[in-house]
């Protein structure tokens, strides 16, 4: 069953073809990395299936229903999450104030204490609920991100590249997370850290100068030959 | 102490305080309490936008003029009773902050102070404009007899200042309560960070147009009372001065804290009072001070409170 597929999707900028017709299909409950070169698009893909940037041709459908023409708050009412790249938190609110704006539009009144709690110590920031988010450092401000997408409790995750400016014992904390979620949340993960694209995805869609290169399970993507050349260089 | 006892002992102690006042207070003093309590709610309904939604308003005299002339014209020439013609005034700033709010939003920054400034002197200007029913610039008193309450004179002093307190208690108790509500707390979050706030399934621009018309709605209030209770209504109070004035008492008394507009009216009336007494150049003594205040107090007088001492102020 599919829950989110795209159909020539198409972005440009001022002369600039940041996407070009992505065919993207992703069934329910998949873990599927997205990878690519900086300047691929995957940030500008992204954007348009969750309502930020407006496409410049193309559809977008989630859970079978047409959803181009939604406002972005809306698409996310329908169960999407997405977390920024650029890190992007309420840096003069607490970390639970953070979590709890992501929790209210889903609960009310005494659940959002209990989804918030539970969403912080999930990402390993229960002791950093106080704290304001501007005051954490920029890894817990990207696993504070990860924290609001949870709270949400989304069918479709979008984590834009969350690993960035992580420890490794924090990288490693959260490949054990995304496979804690796999199963219930549909992911679309951007990433650059190809141990974390290995070990959590079920399949890899390879974005190359906004087109799609290739697509298939880690393995295969890792033998390809074209991916090689383009983004993983040495392989 | 439970954050939510402070809360509510500091805003009733106030409550409490400004009602024994006015058996204490000297009658000079006690006039300007009672225009202050008018003045601040009016700076309460300015600090909804700019303190907690981020949105910086150059039209609110827009606001507090459609209540005045609201409640003044349907006494002039329909000679509606007060309250009839409160709901009027209060209706009048409801409206016509909805209607400004979907043409402004749209824009934002520099481009929302510019827009929400043209309508307010277009606003001043249609007063001028009709002035067969508003007696433009000049304005019109309303009358000791129009000013009755149930039996109760307005423009007795007592009951003035009751009357002003009453509007000034429910302004700050509806504020107090909206800004600890899940919207107050939709409304700092998109102060604080819109795209992310929208991105969380926010509809922003719904929410910034609510505060709009809430915050339009308790100017319009204060602008009704004040004509009601003064007995004047003129041009003067449509004019960018009464835009600017409550960006300043709220700017003074600490923006995004719920008692900051009225110690800023305070502070500033009574600079303005006590150093007129001085000199003649008594502006200048204001804006030494204001100067002062904005290099060692950004963030106004309970701004500061909230950093140093009181970090629960709502
Ligand atoms: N708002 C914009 N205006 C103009 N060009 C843009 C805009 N956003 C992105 N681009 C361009 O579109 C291309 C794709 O950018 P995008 O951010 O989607 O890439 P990305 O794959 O996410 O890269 P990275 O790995 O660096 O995050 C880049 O060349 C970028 O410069
Ligand atoms: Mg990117």
């Amino acid at each position: 069953m599919t829950l989110l597929a795209t159909q020539g999707l198409s972005k440009h900028f001022a002369g600039l073809q940041a996407v070009r017709g992505v065919d993207l299909d992703l069934p329910r409950g998949e873990v599927r990395a997205l990878i690519g070169p900086n300047g691929a698009g995957k940030t500008t893909l992204v954007g348009m299936i969750c309502g930020r940037i407006a496409p410049s041709s193309g559809t977008v459908h989630f859970d079978g229903r047409d959803i181009t023409a939604l406002p972005a708050h809306r698409r996310i009412n329908l169960g999407m999450a997405y977390t920024f790249q650029i890190t992007s938190v309420f840096a003069r609110l607490d970390a639970a104030e953070n979590v709890a704006l992501a929790a209210r539009r889903r609960v009310r009144g005494e659940g959002v204490e209990a989804v918030v709690q539970e969403a912080l110590a999930r990402v390993g920031l229960a002791d950093r609920a106080a704290t304001l988010a501007g005051d954490l450092s920029y890894g817990h401000q990207r696993l504070l991100e990860i924290a609001m997408g949870l709270a949400q409790a989304p069918r479709l995750l979008i984590l834009d590249e969350p690993t960035q400016g992580l420890a490794e014992s924090e990288i490693a904390a959260f490949k054990s997370l995304i496979r804690d979620l796999a199963g219930g949340a549909t992911i679309l993960l951007i990433e650059h850290n190809m141990s974390v694209v290995m070990e959590t995805a079920n399949r890899v869609t390879v974005l190359n100068a906004g087109e799609v290169l290739a697509e298939g399970a880690p393995a295969e993507i890792r033998a390809d030959k074209a991916v090689q050349a383009a983004y993983l260089g040495t392989g | 102490m439970s954050e939510r006892a402070k809360v509510v002992g500091l805003h009733g102690g106030l409550l409490v305080l400004l009602f024994a006042l006015q058996f204490a207070l000297p009658a000079y003093h006690h006039g300007n309490l009672a225009r202050i309590m008018v003045l601040a709610s009016f700076a309460i309904g300015y600090n909804l936008l700019f303190g907690y939604t981020g949105l910086l308003s150059l039209g609110h005299a827009l606001f507090f003029a459609a209540g005045m002339y609201g409640a003044g014209l349907s006494v002039l020439h329909f000679g509606w009773s007060p309250a009839p013609a409160l709901i009027v005034g209060l209706a009048a700033g409801a409206a016509v902050s909805a209607l400004l709010g979907l043409l402004a939003l749209r824009t934002a920054g520099v481009a929302f102070m510019i827009v929400t400034l043209m309508f307010a002197q277009a606003g001043y200007l249609a007063i001028l404009y009709f002035g067969k029913w508003t007696y433009g610039d000049e304005g019109f008193v309303i009358a000791r007899a129009a000013r009755m309450l149930h039996g109760v004179d307005l423009s007795d002093p007592a009951s003035r200042y009751f009357a002003a307190l009453a509007l000034f208690a429910v302004s700050l108790a509806v504020c107090l309560w909206l800004v600890r509500s899940r919207f107050g707390k939709t409304l700092i979050a998109i102060r604080e960070n819109e795209e992310r706030t929208r991105m969380l399934g926010y509809d922003t621009f719904a929410r910034k147009l609510g505060a709009m018309v809430i915050s339009g709605a308790i100017s319009a209030a204060a602008g009704a009372v004040y004509g009601l209770l003064f007995g004047y209504v003129g041009a003067t109070f449509a004019s960018v001065q009464y835009s600017i004035f409550p960006l300043l008492w709220v700017l003074l008394g600490g923006a995004g804290v719920v008692v900051g507009p009225f110690v800023g009216t305070l502070f500033m009336f009574y600079l303005i009072d006590l150093s007129s007494g001085v000199t003649t150049a008594y502006m200048l003594i204001a804006g030494v001070v204001l100067v002062l205040l904005t290099l060692f107090a950004p963030q106004g007088l309970t701004g500061e409170l909230r950093r140093r001492l009181w970090p629960w102020l709502p």
